[in-house]
């Protein structure tokens, strides 16, 4: 567990830790990770005009195969930060490789090739009004399959649906759906271009325990058979309990604590202590 | 008031970008044919109730309004010629482009706001589509081509709602009305005024786009990107009236 100081907070830092991450050797810990790390921002820098300074020089990595869950107040920048991973966000400073490519040198077409391995799950699912479930699926893979529609298709539309559970929906609009209908049906959309890293933005948010919990299992499911990577941003600490690997607190636009759920859960830290009540 | 003429400059400034942006595109992404098409059913069919029925009107009572004074110079003759003029020139254009303002461009800025505020242009965006080429290009070449089909269908049922209104107080025939309108109709009457309708069919696509596309995040800016699509479309499309009423005085009178 690491929980670092900055100017504005009280945090204590434990000594003892920090000894622990000195000792481990910056250099090396960098140059052996990069090969097996996913995400790797360092430095990262983000405002919105030149008041609202959202991402102070955040550093952030994930190992291939990792589940990482992000916490935060609302508005420290969480979103942002990832969505600066996929080039939604164009951040002021810093470096935000993702595969190994930093995709803030990358012209529109390396962009995309990046972004088709990355699936990302916002908020509200984000599907598209105008289109049942089926067209919501059937349009990004088309595009990328460069096929038209057939029965093969078809069938692997309902494979996908069916593994969230969803082939029922397959012909109804978004409308028509409940709030983690909406979210299952978002995830298949993603999960028929077969990523390698997943982004989830608060996939719980807005659900029903019950319902927020079936997602969490879904994330759990999806991270061990298409296995991926996962970054997810969440205020539900059920589902950061039951999906994370390692937790990582943002704060002021840093990461100002970091370790697993257990560990956290048992800091002593008054602001740490302030996310699991 | 420095503020807001800045303001506005500044929105102008955006406007112009976004069409730029726009001419970028469509020599350079391939063409969305399906949403192309689909989008001029939308446009183009789903609106001709409503321009045919607001067509017909403006001709009926036109053609009622102008008999008072031209029967009281004995000219009631040259009243389907008239009112076939004012409508092909001026009234059947600019009318169903304010419709169309009001209807597409609006409905282009409500939907393209609520793609927007509910990550759904993001959603393309990082599934590798490019939004602009599939939403905004696609809106834009259809509305520019379905206005001016829109008006040149207006004109017809307007022109015949003022056979209607001819009717009221006298006897013509369908056959002796429309002759009349025919005769006082020449070349310069009609191109210009088609010409200018593309222009309009531009203007409502790209501002309605424009606004939806810019929404800015929270759902009232849905609300608001539709209203200002209405109000910034119509005041466009009176400056371009003005424009081409005086580009085409130029060009045809001797
Ligand atoms: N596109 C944007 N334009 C302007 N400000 C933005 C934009 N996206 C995010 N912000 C600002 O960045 C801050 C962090 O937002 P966000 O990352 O969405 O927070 P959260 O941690 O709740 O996900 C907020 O203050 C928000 O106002
Ligand atoms: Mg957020």
């Amino acid at each position: 567990m690491n929980i670092s100081k900055n100017i504005e907070s009280k945090t204590i830092i434990p000594p003892l830790i920090q000894k622990s991450e000195k000792a481990d050797g910056l250099e090396n810990s960098i140059n052996n990770e990069s090969a097996e790390n996913v995400v790797e921002i360092r430095n990262l820098f983000v405002s919105f005009g030149k008041k609202n300074k959202v991402l102070k020089g955040l550093n952030l990595h994930l190992e291939k195969g990792e589940s990482l869950v992000v916490l935060g107040k609302s508005g420290s920048g969480k979103s942002v930060a990832i969505k600066s991973l996929v080039g939604l966000v164009r951040p002021d400073k810093g470096v935000l490789d993702v595969f190994g490519k930093d995709v803030c040198k990358l012209d529109l077409d390396g962009l995309n090739k990046i972004r088709l391995r990355i699936g990302f799950l916002f908020q509200n699912g984000a599907l598209y009004d105008s289109m049942t479930v089926r067209e919501n699926l059937a349009f990004t893979f088309l595009r990328h399959t460069k096929r038209n529609y057939s029965k093969e298709i078809d069938e692997k539309i309902l494979a996908t649906l069916e593994s969230v559970g969803l082939e029922k929906a397959i012909d109804k609009f978004p409308s028509e759906l409940s709030g983690g209908m909406k979210k299952r049906a978002g995830l298949a959309r993603i999960l028929i271009l077969k990523p390698e890293l997943m982004l989830y933005d608060e996939p719980t948010t807005g659900l029903d325990p019950i319902t927020s919990r079936e997602i969490s299992e879904l994330i759990k499911s999806i991270q061990a058979k298409y296995n991926t990577s996962s970054i997810i941003i969440t205020h539900d600490l059920a589902c950061a309990k039951s999906t994370a690997n390692r937790v990582v607190i943002l704060k002021d636009g840093i990461i100002g604590a970091e370790g697993t759920y257990e560990e956290l859960e048992q800091c002593e830290d008054e602001w740490v202590r302030s996310f699991f009540e | 008031m420095i503020d807001s003429i800045k303001l506005v400059l500044d929105e102008v400034g955006q406007i112009f970008h976004f069409i730029g942006r726009f001419f970028k595109q469509i020599r350079k992404a391939p063409f969305e044919a399906r949403e192309f098409l689909h989008q001029c059913y939308i446009i183009g069919y789903k609106s001709f109730p409503l321009v045919a029925i607001t067509g017909f009107i403006m001709g009926m009572v036109l053609a009622i309004q102008t008999r008072p004074t031209l029967s009281s110079f004995g000219a009631e003759s040259w009243l389907p010629g008239m009112v076939a003029l004012s409508l092909i020139r001026e009234i059947s254009p600019v009318i169903t482009a304010l419709v169309c303002a009001g209807k597409v461009s609006s409905g282009i800025g409500a939907e393209l706001g609520s793609m927007k505020v509910t990550n759904q242009i993001d959603a393309m965006e990082v599934s590798a589509i490019n939004p602009f080429n599939y939403l905004v290009v696609t809106r834009i070449l259809a509305s520019t081509i379905m206005i001016p089909i829109l008006v040149v269908l207006a004109d017809g049922v307007s022109v015949f709602g003022g056979f209607v209104g001819v009717n009221i107080h006298s006897d013509v025939n369908l056959y002796g009305y429309f002759s009349k309108v025919l005769e006082s109709l020449s070349f310069e009457d009609i191109v210009p005024a088609i010409i200018k309708t593309f222009f309009f069919g531009f203007v409502i696509g790209s501002v309605g786009c424009f606004q939806g596309y810019n929404a800015s995040r929270g759902t009232e800016s849905v609300g608001k990107a539709a209203n200002s699509a209405v109000v910034v479309a119509s005041l466009s499309i009176f400056i371009i009236d003005l424009l081409a009423v005086q580009i085409a005085d130029l060009i045809f009178t001797k």
